[in-house]
């Protein structure tokens, strides 16, 4: 433009080549932006990582009080099978003072099993269970409480531990995912 | 002034290249008889050179390392055994690289303290400041992937932590997180693109240590008075001078080094990363390396995720704010009675960060990282633009030379 500009001295007006040089400059940089998009991408889950994203559980083998721990994702998901006074303390809870407001009824399909991601939602780490002040999980990076219901009660972490994409197949079967 | 390589610069093979290429003139500018230095400066002035020293060491090991390394997640922990046991001196390789490390940030931290007492941020060398803390900010980029590829199980769990910080960030955030990982927790496309970025930025940084150079020449090395030399009287060449008391240093420095290298190469270390990476386990206690740990105190000093998040990287951005925090027109600590003392307990609250962000965050740890975040913060925000308007400095000497002159006969005859 600084060039142009001495030629078009005391004119106004834009001249032809002041419009060559910014519309050849804009298309330059789209064509840029463009080009760099697949550098960036490219940093996405691939096909492959994607596709893994369904796994089976067989609940049959889980006695009351037990829990199981699968990895779906690359991540630990938290299948318990919870005791009635779990479930009790969870429903009870649903009054308390919780940093992440959810109802028990919500964060579960049949009371009994209580399916969960293993990640703590503070920096991701796995949490280890029937520990803290209230009787769920304890993170032991940073020292964050969930209760029997996988809520967030006492600690760093914002937000409850999150419930993945699940369903019964039938009674003793479910696909996570 | 006599020049030393006169009698290498008239060799006929160097005047040909030198004619063609004028690489041994440059380098006679940047580190030789031609590079004009302050004619008082102290040992704390060996550590830049020292610091480029490390680099060096890194980069050598590092590529010899990765001849024996395979980036996988099911080879990774076995190809680093492999470099222990069957490598012919892979043990050696690795813990020169491994201790290298922690040695590259011990002079580093020394680099940037003797910074902070000296004034060396001040106008006009506020580039090079910045310059400076985007190699720090590059090394601990560097650092913390270097530390990810041995797969064990510090390593994992220190990925996921760290990467996990930006989940932190709202809306954006989740993404951004998967982006990083290139699935949906640290796994094998992490392991890779970590080990790219581990062989790339250091290249990236010996660009900026260029850079840093060519800024640290503009205006000449500051010195421990912190005044500007005024004339051939304050200076003497780089080469010989200077260049033998770095050689000095390097001794000192290499025996301290090789202390750690054959008698506690894992002093340093964690013995949890010598545990394969499990993503179902996390363990028990999660310490980043040493290096990290004032940074982590204050991430944990905060019982809020974005909170302590954006109070970690603050703690580093807001060195880039120095030079205009500090209102002092005076660069040394020495003519400042007031900062001087502030500067010791800034020290202090450092190293007390170090040892809070070592243990658990609970009880007195948590206190003391907590009292250390808060003075650290007002160190910079509150302490040094006040200290700088009410402090009344001593009177500064009119030059190097005069005070150098005037104090050293003195000394000797009453003191000594």
């Amino acid at each position: 433009m600084a060039g142009t500009a001495t030629q078009a001295a005391g004119t106004t007006e834009p001249t032809r080549r002041d419009f060559i040089v910014v519309s050849a400059g804009a298309f330059a940089a789209v064509g840029a932006a463009a080009a760099v998009w697949p550098f960036i991408h490219q940093m996405n889950p691939s096909a492959d990582v994607l596709a893994l994203s369904s796994t089976e559980v067989d609940l049959s083998q889980i006695a009351a009080g037990q829990s199981v721990t699968i990895l779906w994702r690359g991540k630990p998901v938290f299948v318990r099978h919870r005791t009635a006074a779990e479930i009790e303390q969870a429903k009870k809870d649903d009054a308390a003072a919780l940093p992440d407001p959810a109802k028990d009824a919500d964060r579960v399909k049949k009371p009994e099993w209580l399916v969960m991601m293993g990640v703590c939602t503070h920096l991701g780490c796995v949490p280890l269970g029937q520990q803290g002040e209230f009787g769920g999980w304890f993170c032991p990076c940073h020292g964050s409480h969930y209760d029997t219901s996988g809520r967030i009660r006492k600690g760093p972490a914002p937000a409850n531990l999150p419930i993945p994409e699940y369903a019964f197949l039938n009674d003793t079967r479910i696909r996570i995912g | 002034m006599a020049d030393n390589n006169s009698g290498f610069m008239s060799n006929p093979l160097v005047k040909w290249i030198e004619y063609r290429l004028p690489v041994f003139s440059t380098l006679d500018h940047m580190v030789g008889s031609q590079y004009p230095t302050p004619k008082n400066l102290n040992y704390w002035w060996n550590f830049g050179s020292l610091a480029g020293l490390c680099l060096v060491i890194q980069i050598l090991t590092g590529i010899v390392l990765v001849m024996h390394y395979t980036p996988h997640t099911s080879m990774a922990f076995d190809a680093v055994e492999h470099i222990m046991r069957d490598v012919n001196y892979g043990w050696l390789l690795r813990y020169m690289h491994a201790n290298g490390a922690s040695m590259f940030f011990i002079v580093v931290y020394i680099h940037i303290f003797r910074g902070l007492y000296f004034g060396s941020y001040k106008a006009p060398r506020e580039i090079l400041w910045f310059l400076g803390l985007i190699i720090f900010l590059l090394m601990m980029a560097t650092a913390f992937m270097g530390y990810v590829l041995p797969w064990g199980q510090m390593s994992f769990w220190g990925a996921t932590v760290i990467t996990n910080l930006f989940s932190a960030i709202p809306v954006v955030g989740e993404p951004i997180v998967t982006w990083l990982w290139g699935g949906f927790a640290v796994d094998n496309p992490t392991l890779n693109r970590f080990f790219s970025l581990h062989y790339l930025l250091p290249f990236v940084i010996v660009g900026i240590v260029i850079l840093h150079i060519l800024a640290l020449h503009q205006h000449g090395s500051n010195n421990p008075l912190g005044i500007d030399t005024k004339g051939p009287q304050d200076r003497i060449p780089f080469h010989p001078y200077y260049t033998i008391k770095d050689a000095v240093g390097v001794g000192a420095f290499l025996i301290f080094f090789c202390f750690f290298l054959f008698y506690a190469p894992n002093f340093l270390g964690h013995p949890d990363n010598y545990i394969p990476a499990n993503p179902l386990v996390t363990p028990a206690h999660i310490v980043p390396e040493w290096y990290f740990l004032p940074f982590y105190a204050i991430l944990r000093s905060v019982p809020d995720k974005l909170g302590g998040v954006l109070l970690m990287f603050g703690a580093i951005l807001i060195l880039f704010l120095l030079p205009w925090l500090d209102t002092s027109k005076v660069r040394s600590a020495k003519f400042r009675p007031i900062y001087k003392q502030l500067f010791w307990v800034f020290l202090i609250a450092c190293i007390g960060l170090t040892y809070a962000g070592g243990l658990p965050p609970e009880g007195l740890a948590l206190v003391i990282g907590r009292v250390c975040t808060v003075y650290y913060f007002a160190h910079f925000l509150i302490l040094m633009p006040l200290v700088g308007w009410f402090e009344k400095p001593l009177k500064l000497p009119a030059s190097i030379s005069e005070a150098v002159l005037k104090t050293e006969p003195g000394a000797a005859g009453s003191k000594a």
